[in-house]
Order: C-alpha cells, then structure tokens, then sequence
C-alpha cells in the first residue's frame, strides 16, 4: 500500500538525542557526506537536478538548477547562504527541522558548498528562537570536532567554514536579497534583480540561497538516489515535504508526505476540523498565498496543482480556519503584519499596505461601504508586481482572495453597522461555549477558474 | 553612561574575535549590535558610537540600521520580555484576548517594562510556532499553547522570580542580557538541554509509525 505520510527529515525526531551528531548518526547521519565529497562537483548539482527537488522556501525554483547557475572558474569566492529565517506566517516547519535535526542542515550544507565550490557558508537563522541557535550552533560545534568542517574534510583537501549568524527581526530578511544586505551589515531591503544572487550575491560574488528543508534534503538525495526522491511526489513537484497544519485542527503539527497530498488527505489523519465545527477556509501556504475554501480540499498539493487553482504551494502552512472565524477580521490581521513589516523601499507596496490596513478596519468595525471593496481591489492593482519582491504581491493575496470568496461577508459587516463575529468563538480556550454565528461561508461568489491574476479575477467575480 | 575602561575592552575583545568571522567587516554589524545590547539591555548611544567604532562606521550608518529591526530596543526593557504572537493565527486561536488581557493587568506595553523592571510586553508577528497557538515568546523562547489564564500565571512567576522554564526550550530561562548574548554569537551551555519536540511536532510521524508507512516507494512503483 502507498504510504500516505513518509517521514525521512521527520524520521527521528522522536528520539530525545535526534538533535546530536550521536543520534543523527545512529540515524545513517553524515553517510552522504563522503558519497558527495568522491563524486565530481558537477554530479553533485547533476543528482540534485534529477531528484527534481524544488525550494522548499515558497518559490519552488528547481535546487539543482539553481546550484548549475554559479559560473565556476571565474576567480571569485562563492557563498552558500541558509535562509533560516523561517517567518512567513503559518510556516513552522524550519524550526522544528534545526530543533530536532540540525545535523541534516549542516550535513546538507557542506554538500551543497562542496557542489557550488564554497568555502564559506552562513546559516542565517531568525533572531526571535533561541534554542534553535543554541541546537545550531551545537550542531557545527559538533561539526567541526569529528572533521566535517573545518580544512581538509574528511582527507578530501576540501575545506569549508560554516558560520551562524542570528537575524534581529524583519521578516522582509526572509526574501532572499534582503537577507543579504542583512548578512552583508544594512538594513534588510531586497535588491534589484538581474543580477541574481548566482551571478552577484553575498559581497558581490556568485552566492547560493536556499531554504533549511531544501538543504535538509539534501543528504537524502545523495543517500537514497536521486530516482528514489523523484519517485515520491508528482510528475513536476517531486519528493517529499512537510505539511504544516495549524489553526481550527483536532490535531495540529507537522505531516511529512509526498508533494500532491491533498488537504483532505491530511486533514483526516489529523482528526479532521475541531469538534463541532467546519472548514471555513484555509492557506495552502502562508498568508502569501491566496486562501482556498472547503471546494479545494481535494486539490492536490503540489505546486503546479496549487497554482492552477488559483494559489501558490508556498512554504505548505496550511492554516485552517473554521465557521466561527471571522475572515474580515483575519484579513485586516495579515494586512496590519504587511503593513508592519513591509521594508518600506518601494511606494507601492509601503503605502498601500497602510491604506489597505486603515480601509480594512473600518471594514471590519462596520464603518465602511460597499465601494470601499472596489477602492481594496484597486489598492491591489497598484500593488501587484509593482515593488522590487515579492512582498507586495504576498500583502494582497489574503485581500484579494477573502473577497473573492466571500464578499457577502464584507458586506454583512456594513449592512450591520459591526462585526457578526465573536472573537471569542473562534479561541480554543473558548470553544464551544458560545453559539455558531450566523453568517457564513455562503457569501461565496464567482467559482470560476482563476487567471493567475488573483486581482483581475476577483474583480469578475464581483 | 560612558561604558568603563574595563566594559569597553572586554566588549572589543568580544567584537574582535566577532568581526574576524565575517570576510567583510561590516557583516558583523548585527552581531555586534546583539552584544550592546547584552552589555547594557538594550541599544544605547554610547552602544551605537561602539558600534561604529569597531567597524570604521559613522554613527548614522549604525543607528540607520538598528532603527530597522524590531529585536534591538531604544530603552531599556524588563528582565523577561514577553512578546504575544497576535498575527492572525494566534489572534485568531486567542493571541488577541492574552494580549489584551496582559495589558490590562500588568499596565503596560509597548515594550515598557513594569515599575518592578521585572517584565515589558509587545505583541510580536509571527514566531513559527503555529502548531502550538497561541503562543508567547519570553527572551524569545517558546511558551506553547497559552490562555490568558496561564498567561498570567507565566508574568506572575517571573515577577515573583518562580522557577520558569518555557514549553519547547532551554530549562533554564534566561534573561533578557543573557539572551541577547546568545543572540550575538555566544551560546550558553544549554543546547543539548530541553525538551524541544513536542505533540504537534510528532504528530505526522506518530501517524506514520502506527501505520508502518515509510519513504520508500512501494514495490507496486508507489508513485502517487
């Protein structure tokens, strides 16, 4: 039978010493190290390529293309930066990888340096998460001890220093040149692209960014063989995953499974919806992506899939949300942490967050109009790939998406002069004490498939 | 308050051995603004002016850059600073309802530490911990699944100086200087301590070891 759930970086994270490099090896740890190190730099990013593994940071940009793209024999260092910055909400699956695991990472990394010809590598993990610098640090401390770090790696004359660097919170440093005018000592603000990181990246030299779990995945691949990897997931979204489930679940956490499972799939092993309750609607993948409502739990959750369906796989935080949630009120939440977080370089996305933010309180408090939704929208438009990153196009997704859906709900909230909802319904420590609000899902409009502009379709379904 | 001779030359021994980690210089920057604030509990004048010192930096330069991330502190906050995550998950679950609820009783926020100097509040974005919503941060380690309830009871504690160790991290809370030390390249001895890996994490491989699932592909061909 086909295993709907297939624990490989989750495997033993149940084992109290998962986390040292005695319990990573006792795991097969550090056995993919010297496979790399005797094969040729270049049948590294080979293998890599044929696994088909994608970024498990939200992009999915192919990991093995990606590695291809640094220019070799050009004289210059080359960097292997970790994006350990894990911060886009609804996401926590990088946190409990370098709790439990961080001997993947580091083992993963030094692969991938090998591959990319780096001799410097920096896992930048997000400041607000203390022990999971101390298990980092720990991690290459242990690292450099038994000879997996350091100069001459295992007799292979290849050398490499891995440093950790703790981030001071912004989640913008998530966004992969943001986080190297961080690294680099500035302000975390994204750069102009081209030039790449590849080509420019850390102090201007060809520079590799990848996610914690795309690295931790690594040693996989070279361990199990490229086929193997491949052979688990769809045609195009290749491997295995882990799929965070939070919110209104009877049981929340993280379910590693092949890339494709659907959020039906998952949710019945969870438990389904709390008690008493139903699926009102959901993230496939943070708040970036365009919310999904119960009509898309069988959409499977891979990236091409996801995208066809009018959202992004993203980071796979699937935040479930049930009736008694408000969705005006989650909006305006999402918008405000946009509107907080957003760098501020480019106009678009820092001004309409603000204004987004203001239009949507007085949405939520009862105090707007009916056009105030077409005033959001247009707010979207100006927004939608008019900033250097992707932030902008992430702060609209939940506006566009939530009125798309359910645009009667917004309006629920003019007509009655004030919210429908009470917050404390939707608490866990106040579930089922108090009645089912009335209003719900129903206000659902426009089903049609959506254009890949979630802005232009949302306007034709209102 | 000019650091004294002997601060100022055991933090340039600690900013040296910082700044040699980094081919460039000024990628020690953040660290070394994570060491200020260890020093004196949050980013002064005198910890900028350090700063820029180290690194051949005016002091615009540096104070551009602390001005942009939320984790360095302008004035001095509590000994355990608690951060309520509020963005809409946890709001959503009751991050909302805590938050509101620890304003009211400890008469603060805004990361103002109370009278006692004992505890600040702010409420924080999204920490990675969803699974265990809602969820409070203390010097940024992890107190799962709070109430407003349990919220107070976790402020009174550290007020009162009670034993406190958080839900997922290091048995023995630090402080908010010790914290920060860690923060800027100095991990403490705790690491292999604390219990990290809880329900939520293990749910999805507790599921798989009772149904014998595995990665490997079935002998059938196992693609989905």
């Amino acid at each position: 039978m086909t295993s709907v759930l297939t624990p490989y970086l989750t495997a033993h994270w149940d084992e109290p010493d998962s986390f040292t490099l005695d319990g990573y090896r006792r795991a097969g740890g550090y056995r993919a190290l010297p496979k790399a190190l005797a094969m040729d730099p270049d049948k590294v990013i080979a293998m890599v390529k044929e696994s088909g593994l994608r970024g498990r940071g939200g992009a999915g940009f192919p990991t093995g293309v990606k590695w291809g793209f640094i220019p070799q024999g050009d004289g210059k260092p080359h960097y292997l930066v970790v994006n350990a910055d894990e911060s886009e909400p609804g996401t926590c699956k990088d946190i409990p990888i370098m709790l439990a695991n961080p001997h993947a990472l580091v083992e993963g990394a030094i692969i991938a340096a090998y591959a990319i010809r780096a001799k410097r590598a920096f896992i930048y993990v997000r400041g607000e998460v203390l022990h999971v610098l101390r298990r980092v640090h720990h991690a290459v401390a242990e690292a450099y001890q038994a000879g997996y770090l350091g100069e001459n790696i295992l007799r292979t004359g290849f050398d490499l220093e891995i440093v950790v660097h703790a981030g001071a919170g912004a989640y913008e440093c998530g966004e992969e040149t943001a986080l190297l005018d961080s690294l680099e000592g500035f302000r975390g603000q994204p750069r102009l692209k081209p030039p790449f990181p590849a080509i420019e990246g850390l102090y201007a030299c060809p520079t590799v960014v990848n996610n914690v779990e795309s690295i931790a995945s690594v040693p996989a691949i070279i361990s199990a063989g490229a086929e193997a990897f491949a052979a688990l997931g769809t045609e195009k979204s290749k491997g295995f995953g882990i799929f965070s489930l939070s919110g209104h679940v009877t049981t929340p956490g993280q379910y590693e499974a092949p890339l494709g499972v659907t959020l039906h799939e998952l949710l019945s092993l969870a438990g389904g919806v709390r008690a008493g309750h139903r699926l009102k609607f959901w993230t496939p993948g943070g708040s970036s992506t365009p919310i999904f409502t119960d009509e898309h739990l069988n959409t499977p959750l891979d990236f091409e899939s996801v995208s066809q369906a009018g959202s992004m796989l993203g980071t796979r935080a699937l935040q479930i949300f049930d009736e008694t949630t408000c969705v005006v009120r989650a909006t305006l939440r999402w918008t405000e942490f946009y509107q907080h977080e957003s760098c501020g370089k480019c106009t678009p996305c820092r001004e309409g967050t603000y204004w987004m933010a203001q239009v949507l309180a007085s949405l939520e408090n009862g105090e707007g109009a009916d056009a105030d939704l077409d005033k959001l929208l247009d707010i979207c438009d100006s927004i939608l790939g008019r900033a250097f990153c992707p932030f902008g196009d992430g702060a609209i997704s939940p506006v566009v998406s939530s009125i798309k859906y359910f645009r009667d709900e917004y309006i629920e909230h003019s007509k009655l002069g004030g919210c429908p909802f009470d917050p404390a319904w939707s608490t866990v420590f106040g579930a089922g004490t108090g009645p089912s609000p009335v209003a719900s899902a129903a206000g659902r409009e426009d089903r049609g498939p959506a254009s890949g502009n979630p802005a232009a379709d949302a306007k034709a379904g209102g | 308050m000019a650091f004294s001779e002997q601060v100022r030359a055991a933090l340039a021994a600690d900013a040296a051995e910082i700044i040699a980690r980094y081919p460039r210089q000024r990628s020690a920057l953040l660290p070394l603004l994570h060491l200020v604030q260890a020093e004196e509990g949050y980013v002064s004048a005198d910890g900028i002016t350090f700063c820029a010192e180290q690194l051949d930096l005016s002091e615009a330069e540096v104070t551009a850059v602390v001005s942009f991330y939320t984790m360095y502190k302008r004035r001095p906050v509590g000994e355990y600073h608690v951060g309520v995550c509020t963005n809409t998950l946890c709001a959503v679950l009751g991050g909302d309802a805590i938050y509101a609820d620890l304003r009211a009783y400890l008469g603060t926020e805004g990361d103002e530490a109370t009278p006692d100097g004992k505890v600040s509040l702010e409420h924080i974005e999204c920490n990675a911990g969803c699974d265990y919503a809602p969820v409070v941060m203390v010097n940024w380690e992890f107190f799962d699944n709070m109430t407003p309830q349990s919220a107070r009871d976790l402020v009174d504690g550290l007020r009162t100086g009670a034993d406190i160790a958080p839900t997922r991290g290091a048995p023995r809370l630090c402080n908010w200087r010790e914290a920060s030390r860690i923060l800027a390249g100095y991990p403490d001895d705790q690491a292999a301590a604390g219990h990290t890996a809880g329900d939520p994490t293990l749910a999805g491989l507790r599921i798989a070891k009772e149904n014998g699932w595995t990665p490997e592909p079935a002998t059938d061909g196992g693609q989905r």
